[in-house]
């Protein structure tokens, strides 16, 4: 009965050594224990269960060869690691404690998984294709390439120009249709006021940009191969660079108009009230008001679907068809585009054939790379005037004292 | 109070009537709405026209096959006697994509759960690490599918076949896992796990995207009282995010069956419908337009791919629709 009454935030005399007095008067609490709470000796439990879970999987591999190859290796670490360190905390501290422990063991080894694959793929196309880049590569294509090139003949060795201007020619075509038409049916869908069929239309038209987000893009390749492309039903227009900015066009508007629907969403009522009470029109309001607001944001979205057409390779499959050599006219004749010429050069059992393939495929990442990177960038600060300004990191907030402090001390005068 | 009453001036029913004001768009307005909706009428057009235009396209294929051309596995386009259907292709669509979730949800599920409640916003006081985290989630999804594949092929699938061929060892009398011929590579599980791969980063975001909506008193309510972090995501966190769970994958599922180059890379088409998913043959309606189409065909091999691809094409939208309209109402739900 005294155990129950005793609170267990009350230091017990009985379990005290009997030489403070202080510790009798003032009850000491003790260290309330939050599964939160990461103190150095759990850290040493922590690095302790690595090491054993590690040897022991290590001793076992070595020695029974259950398993071969580093994924059974890594997978048995870490399952015999997990198990081990609930196991540890169940005797360290308890249950609750354990399973705390043990749930975000596993949230961090999935996220682990999950970013594996990027770096592996990322650092194996640098390491296969740096060494091959080089200035002739840019400025050649694959004209005059021998697929067996006979000793003592002189073997002209292919670049990837053709590809890369392709590429370039095809995605600024797509986004010159794409985008002004993306930006259009966001404002058309988010700014125009009107009636009841106006609401209906427009509800109509978010359903359908999220559902055409998701149509494959061989569909959309193969839609613009049936329509323009073929003689037999379609224009019979050919196979040609243009075919394919038009099937890229068909990816890219549905990824802008979302994009560009996000911000115009975020942007505030009252700057667009208060355009119309200064009397401007309501072309006004968007061209001069509403867009420049949500600038960085469109911005983003814009670059964002860029990089993700540029890497298309389906649709280009069915519309450009490759070229070996040059073909700088995007509406006549086959094209060629970096990723159609990495998936069509890997698969051939050429060891030059692989290794052009995989130097286009650095390229491009290089490409896709830059993109990304310009759209955040661009896009950190979300809306002026709207919501969401970017949270500062405590490196710029210390910046900005710093800054500020300058300014007191004179040194900015 | 009738004397208050009657103090009161009776009201003058003098009041002027309202005036209707009858506005007219200026020139400029009325183009700039024509403008705005002849771009919103005309994606929606367009969404149309690929479906009309590809039905119409593929109606020869359709008429010469008649309904077997859903249930018959072949693909034989040429010749007096064209014998096709999609019952195979999309069967191995389906097991590839289904091999992809598998993959790919508990993965995703992890990396939302870590970006959204357990990554620190700031590693060392100065690098931004859940920014980050976010950012590098989102390049992954950027990432282009033909270079997935060509890491799966090279890398992935050799290391991969071994797991396969010990999988069928161990585990060979599990119909799935049980394999006839001893060839590893070019599998459906490969297809899947690289097509699951490239899935993660969307599952991800968008559910870490919805995890974040969770009100934070509702958490700070468990936590108060008294419950670990696993409890409070399992018991808070994961119910108010279900729905979008569910919708995320649905999202990333329609991804998953539209993938085409990273699949074509690594299967090697097979006709056959077989439950065996580590051996070295697959079909995917979306790789053998890929595969098929440099045939060109004289008579009836681009219409039926054309037929394939509207199959595709309705089971995409069939899945996206349901799986945006279940994020949608989790979101206006969560507002």
């Amino acid at each position: 009965m005294t155990d129950l009454l005793q609170s267990p935030w009350v230091a017990t005399p009985s379990s005290e050594t009997p030489g403070g007095p202080s510790d009798q008067q003032e009850p000491v609490e003790p260290d309330r224990f939050r599964p939160k709470n990461f103190s150095a000796s759990d850290v040493g439990w922590l690095a302790g269960t690595l090491a054993c879970s590690l040897a022991v999987v290590w001793g076992l591999f070595s020695q029974l060869t259950l398993l071969s190859g580093p994924f059974g290796f890594l997978v048995c670490w870490v399952g015999l690691f997990l198990a081990l360190y609930w196991f540890v905390n169940l005797q360290v501290h308890d249950r609750l404690v354990a399973t705390d422990r043990l749930v975000t063991a596993v949230v961090v080894v999935t996220a682990g998984a999950m970013l594996t694959p990027l770096v592996l793929i990322t650092g194996y196309v640098f390491v296969k294709g740096w060494h091959l880049l080089s200035l002739h590569a840019f400025t050649h294509d694959q004209k005059g390439v021998l697929e067996f090139c006979p000793s003592g003949t002189r073997c002209v060795s292919a670049g990837v120009a053709h590809a890369i201007v392709g590429t370039l020619e095809q995605a600024a075509i797509a986004a010159v249709i794409g985008v002004p038409i993306g930006i259009l049916t966001a404002v058309f869908v988010n700014e125009v006021r009107g009636g009841r069929l106006t609401q209906r239309v427009q509800k109509t038209v978010r359903v359908v940009v999220t559902a055409m987000s998701g149509v494959p893009s061989i569909v959309a390749g193969i839609f613009i191969y049936a329509v323009w492309v073929s003689s037999q039903q379609g224009l019979g227009m050919g196979f040609s660079g243009f075919a394919g900015s038009l099937a890229l066009a068909v990816m890219l508007l549905p990824s802008v108009t979302r994009g560009t629907e996000e911000v115009l969403k975020v942007v505030h009522n009252d700057l667009r009230e208060a355009a119309q009470a200064l009397g401007s029109h309501e072309w006004r309001t968007v061209w001069s008001v509403v867009l420049p607001t949500a600038r960085s944001g469109v911005i983003t979205a814009v670059l964002l679907g860029i990089a993700r057409i540029v890497g298309e390779t389906a649709p280009l499959l069915v519309t450009i068809f490759g070229n070996t050599i040059l073909n700088s006219d995007p509406l006549h004749g086959p094209q060629q585009a970096l990723p159609l010429l990495v998936y069509e050069q890997v698969k051939l059992p050429l060891a030059s054939a692989v290794s052009l393939g995989f130097m286009a495929a650095l390229v491009l990442y290089l490409m896709v790379f830059v993109l990304f990177v310009l759209a955040r960038l661009l896009g950190g600060v979300r809306v002026k005037g709207g919501l969401r300004y970017r949270r500062r990191t405590p490196m710029e907030t210390e910046m900005v004292l710093a800054a500020a402090e300058g300014v007191r001390g004179g040194e900015f005068t | 109070v009738t004397n208050l009453a009657s103090s009161v001036p009776p009201i003058v029913a003098d009041i002027p009537k309202p005036i209707t004001i009858r506005t007219e768009r200026s020139r400029s307005d009325r183009t700039y709405r024509g403008l705005a909706w002849g771009a919103g009428s005309g994606t929606l057009i367009l969404l149309f026209a690929i479906g009309l235009f590809l039905l119409v396209y593929a109606l020869p294929a359709f008429r010469s096959q008649g309904w077997s051309f859903f249930t018959r596995t072949g693909f034989n386009t040429e010749g007096a006697h064209p014998a096709f259907g999609v019952a195979s292709a999309l069967y191995g669509t389906i097991v590839i994509a289904v091999i992809a979730l598998f993959i790919a949800l508990p993965v995703s599920l992890g990396s939302a759960l870590f970006i959204s409640e357990v990554a620190p916003r700031t590693l060392f006081r100065f690098i931004p690490f859940k920014q980050m985290l976010t950012a590098l989630v989102d390049l992954m999804a950027a990432v282009p599918s033909v270079i997935y594949g060509l890491w799966g092929f090279f890398i992935l699938q050799p290391r991969e076949a071994g797991i396969a061929r010990w999988l069928s060892a161990h585990f060979g009398w599990i119909p799935i896992f049980s394999v006839q011929s001893p060839i590893f590579t070019s599998s459906a599980f490969i297809a899947g796990t690289i097509v699951g791969i490239m899935i993660m980063p969307i599952i991800t975001s968008l559910s870490r995207e919805v995890f974040s909506l969770t009100p934070v008193s509702d958490k700070e309510g468990a936590l108060a009282l008294g419950a670990s972090r696993a409890t409070m995501v399992r018991r808070v966190v994961l119910p108010f995010g279900k729905g979008g769970l569910v919708g995320a994958t649905m999202l990333g599922l329609g991804r998953a069956l539209g993938e085409t180059v990273a699949v074509s890379i690594i299967i090697s088409l097979s006709f056959a419908i077989s439950p065996h998913i580590l051996e070295g043959r697959a079909n995917s309606i979306a790789a053998l337009i890929a595969l098929r189409f440099g045939y060109g065909g004289k008579a009836l091999g681009i219409p039926a791919l054309l037929a394939i691809g509207l199959v595709l094409f309705m089971f995409t939208l069939m899945v996206n629709v349901i799986a945006s309209w279940i994020v949608e109402s989790q979101r206006r739900r969560s507002r």
